[in-house]
């Protein structure tokens, strides 16, 4: 379990900001729950709890995930549930159980860039910006690319309201665990997406499946030219063969069921 | 540092350390319903409610429970002493050590799913780790309970 030293409910966003980049060893705390399993000694602990990001809701022709919204929200929110396939409220599902997705942030799991997120794999495949308090709003592609070393704060995520046919599939060890694969696919006319995390490294997107479904690939071939195109790594849960062997099978299940949602 | 929060239907008001977890801080007030198991996030034994929503307390700071309602199961004694018997009384405990933490999940499940299905259940139930039951005189304990309770 972590320490600090002080913690702090900073009233705004931007206090918030200034107090974390007073100290190199300050830490803004989402829910805490990634912090938890390290002994890291911290300056002061920064509780956005009392800034109002935990709210999702519509804004015109956006859905925006404040910061502070818990995975468990995102799970049970009707918009969630409805828009684009279901596929926020269907991606944290498998995450741990409900008391850590009762804590765990939005704004915790885009920050952190994880390689094995869920939330993030979904995201990628949505046409999506993050806010950061200090930089403004920024593409998740772009952020989500970038080393988790800067030190601002994600107030939230704004997804552009579209009807875009979904697909996400993960395979973990046991039902709870990390995930060692994950893969999600959408489309909204030629537009395809196609996103695979787990590999361990972080989701990324595929623009040469992307390109190859557009120009009417098969769900086969998107899987095989996935496991082809991507770079994948070992660690103590699969080897990289398996995962590339996982990402074909994943991909191709994916953009089959996407072709299916959208010839229906 | 300065902590005032709701336990168990009653105001609290002390010091805590910044970094003591809301498991030490409980147990610390002799609240000892709440047990520590694995201390990393995966086995559910030191469930508690903050405003009603079942969270870990060994990975949960007491300090940012300022302001907030913290429940143990000594504050549902009477509703979980009814839901543990029922669970004994069908074979769905063993040991005993994970029983709190799992019948704090199992009260919030009955709270916030009126009607749920097996399934959803399952899938309420799986941050609660129990090494001697096999689960599934658990989940048909359970079931079982949600059943009477309807």
């Amino acid at each position: 379990m972590y320490t600090i030293r002080e913690l702090a409910f900073p009233g705004t966003a931007e206090e918030a900001l200034s107090l974390l980049r007073k100290g190199r060893n300050n830490v803004i705390l989402g829910g805490g729950c990634w912090l938890a399993l390290g002994r890291r000694r911290y300056g002061v602990g920064i509780d956005l709890s009392r800034l109002g990001l935990d709210a999702i809701r519509r804004e015109g022709d956006e859905l925006v995930l404040g910061g502070s919204a818990t995975l468990r929200a995102l799970e049970k929110n009707g918009d969630a549930c409805a828009l684009f396939g279901g596929i926020l409220s269907h991606c944290v599902r498998p995450i741990v159980g409900v008391q850590l997705r009762s804590r765990a942030t939005v704004g915790g799991s885009v920050y952190a860039r994880f390689g094995f997120s869920d939330p993030l794999t979904a995201l990628l495949c949505l046409d999506c910006t993050v806010e950061l308090a200090g930089e403004g709003t920024v593409p998740l592609e772009v952020f989500a690319a970038r080393p988790a070393v800067e030190r601002d704060i994600v107030t939230g995520v704004r997804i552009r309201i579209e009807d875009r046919a979904t697909a996400m599939e993960t395979m973990r060890l046991t039902a709870t665990d990390l995930p060692i694969l994950t893969a999600a696919v959408s489309r909204l006319g030629k537009d395809w997406r196609v996103v695979v995390g787990a590999r361990p490294g972080r989701p990324v997107r595929v623009p040469g499946v992307e390109a190859a479904l557009a120009h009417g690939a098969s769900p086969a071939q998107a899987g095989r030219l996935a496991a082809e195109g991507l770079t994948f790594g070992s660690d103590l849960r699969a080897g990289r063969e398996y995962r590339a062997l996982l990402a074909e099978t994943l991909v191709a299940r994916c953009a089959a069921r996407v072709e299916q949602e959208v010839s229906r | 540092m300065n902590l005032e929060l709701t336990l168990n239907g009653r105001p609290w008001k002390g010091e805590a350390s910044p970094s003591q977890t809301l498991l030490d801080f409980l147990r610390a007030q002799g609240l000892a319903s709440v047990k520590r198991g694995c201390d990393t996030e995966n086995c559910g034994l030191c469930t508690v409610w903050v405003d009603d929503a079942p969270v870990l307390s060994c990975s949960y700071l007491a300090c940012r429970a300022t302001g907030r309602r913290v429940t143990t199961l000594e504050g549902v004694e009477e509703q979980a002493a009814d839901l543990g018997r029922f669970l004994a009384a069908r074979g769905a405990e063993q040991c005993g050590f994970c029983s709190p933490g799992f019948l704090m999940t199992v009260l919030a499940l009955r709270r916030e799913l009126p009607h749920p299905t097996r399934e959803e259940v399952r899938a309420y139930l799986a941050g609660n780790l129990c090494r001697c039951s096999g689960y599934t005189a658990q989940m048909d304990a359970v079931c079982a309970w949600l059943e009477v309770e309807e």
